[in-house]
């Protein structure tokens, strides 16, 4: 959205009146009161300070530069929440789609998460996008980071149960690429201020995923796809824990190939992965070896039963 | 493995090599800084001899000299970071601008007797202070900067009393309580420069103890003392 790029500029508590969705209308009341609390903070702070020599030149500089922390904290503040947010609303898409049990189901169950991943890229993808304009992007990275996490996670097993494959990165930043929503007159009219003004922001703006990310989320796809796969005997159905094995199996080589070099947070999904992929094979003999012998709702049962851990070195 | 697993994989790989090329060119380019900040350091340390004192224009145009060099490696370490991703490897330089941050605002106290502006430093160390224009000086650096000087100069202070300087612990009190006074006046956060201002106090108190010691036994210096709050 062009026009608030502008507003941005100026503050950021002006943002956030031109968005649709349940989102924003919670937004827009949280960031007032963000803007209330900051201002009593201030006038505190006047109060308190009132004994310090204003003309000091030391005041002067520090004064300055509490405005530059004071705005780098509240946007990571702002930040962590709307990631918060995408966690959440990640998870709930994640539970939706464990629900898919028939065949029937699954196309009513994966049109309402398509919508919901739609909302959250709408809402709060799109506000981080926002937040992040012009700003240094790595500065900011820790705050939201989990909550895209869980976002590919969400939208890899969404498209992983539609699809049967592995979105790509790529895929994934083409529906975060954002730009203003012509059916609302307000961006419009922003639009053409800001044109008149002389200034050319980007007529779009996108939310990049780092790789890394993306990997990480990839790597609790897997701990997903070993759910879906006990639900899967659970209900009776035979084949699929097959398919996941295999789809499991792959992921987990090729997770292996990149040893210690992608750092400590991948080697401990890539660890937690080993303990998932042994669960689902597992899975797979117990079918293959007592399928015919016993009714398959006392199967789920006996997946449940704890494997002994153990540590082996190629586990990362 | 289908397709675009495989595709996904790969390209994560070569994501990871290219980031340790770039890491690895990094760490290099910082080596070098940091043998350059540790010579410096070296050098100002002269200020605590005996005889340190009336060295202190000497010391403090040699250290300026050296920046020059400063300046043409940060220009090297510059061009190693890829565009608008300095804070994804901030951490490679981030003690080494703390500390280069404190040479300079040492070596401009020391000699002008007043607290260096961050556009300074940035000018010594050829970096700017805006962070859209990329390799920059971090605010978070310069102001840790500041608080390893206060540290350096309740230790001065100490040094210059026994070497039967009593003017400086009087500057040093007054100055070190104006940047307490400045720092006062942020919000930080719980981080590491938090940490690092609540040595602060430490710092003052050591200074404010050199004082008193040098009052209460009639070493402090007359004339400018009693009106000492006015710097300059």
């Amino acid at each position: 959205m062009t026009g608030e790029g502008k507003t941005h500029e100026k503050g950021h508590h002006t943002r956030g009146h031109d968005r649709g969705g349940h989102w924003s209308s919670r937004n827009r009341q949280r960031k007032h009161d963000d803007r209330r609390h900051h201002e009593d903070r201030r006038n505190q702070d006047e109060k308190r300070d009132s004994g310090v020599d204003e003309s000091l030149p030391v005041v002067k500089m520090f004064r300055a530069f509490q405005l530059e922390l004071d705005d780098r904290y509240d946007r990571y503040e702002r930040l962590v929440k709307l990631g918060r947010d995408v966690t959440i609303e990640s998870k709930r898409i994640i539970f939706l789609l464990h629900r898919i049990i028939r065949n029937e189901d699954k196309d009513k169950i994966l049109a309402e998460a398509n919508r919901k991943i739609c909302d959250l890229n709408t809402s709060a993808l799109r506000e981080i996008a926002m937040e992040l304009r012009g700003q240094s992007y790595y500065l900011y990275l820790r705050a939201f980071s989990p909550g895209v996490q869980e976002y590919v996670e969400a939208v890899t097993f969404f498209h992983y149960i539609k699809d049967g494959h592995l979105i790509t990165l790529d895929d994934i930043h083409k529906a975060l690429v954002f730009e203003e929503q012509p059916e609302e007159p307000e961006s419009d009219t922003a639009a053409a201020e800001s044109t008149s003004a002389g200034e050319n922001p980007p007529a779009t703006f996108s939310l990049e995923i780092t790789p890394l990310d993306y990997m990480l989320g990839i790597g609790d796809l897997t701990g997903e796809l070993m759910r879906k796969c006990i639900n899967a005997v659970g209900q009776g159905n035979l084949e699929e824990p097959f398919m996941l094995c295999s789809f499991l199996r792959d992921m987990y080589a090729a997770f292996l190939t990149f040893g210690n070099t992608a750092g400590r947070d991948m080697s401990r999904k890539v660890w937690t992965l080993c303990q998932s992929l042994r669960k689902v094979e597992n899975a797979c003999y117990t079918i293959k070896v007592r399928g015919s012998e016993i009714p398959s709702h006392m199967l789920a049962d006996m997946f449940n039963t704890v494997y002994p851990e153990k540590e082996s070195p190629d586990c990362g | 493995m289908s397709g675009s697993m495989s595709d996904v994989f790969l390209s994560f790989q070569q994501h990871l090599d290219n980031e340790q090329d770039v890491r690895e060119e990094i760490r290099l380019a910082v080596r070098d800084l940091e043998q350059r900040a540790r010579g410096i350091l070296t050098l100002l340390q002269g200020i605590h001899q005996q005889t340190g004192i009336s060295t202190i224009p000497e010391l403090c145009a040699k250290s300026k000299a050296q920046f020059a060099t400063v300046r043409e490696q940060y220009q090297v370490l510059k061009s190693k970071v890829p565009e608008g991703q300095y804070y994804r490897f901030h951490d490679h330089w981030r003690y080494l601008t703390q500390r280069l941050c404190f040479l300079v605002a040492l070596t401009v106290y020391l000699e002008e007797e007043r607290l260096v502006e961050r556009e300074q430093v940035a000018d010594m160390l050829g970096l700017c202070t805006e962070q859209d224009k990329g390799f920059h000086l971090d605010l978070d650096d310069y102001l840790s900067g500041l608080l390893l000087m206060a540290d350096e100069l309740s230790r001065f202070a100490v040094n210059s009393v026994t070497a039967g300087n009593y003017t400086w612990p009087m500057k040093i009190s007054v100055f070190v309580t104006e940047m307490n006074l400045g720092f006062r006046l942020l919000n930080l956060k719980n981080d590491n420069l938090r940490k690092k201002f609540d040595a602060l106090k430490y710092d003052l108190k050591k200074v404010e103890e050199v004082v008193y010691d040098l009052s209460i036994r009639g070493l402090k210096p007359s004339g400018d003392t009693d009106a000492v709050p006015k710097s300059d």
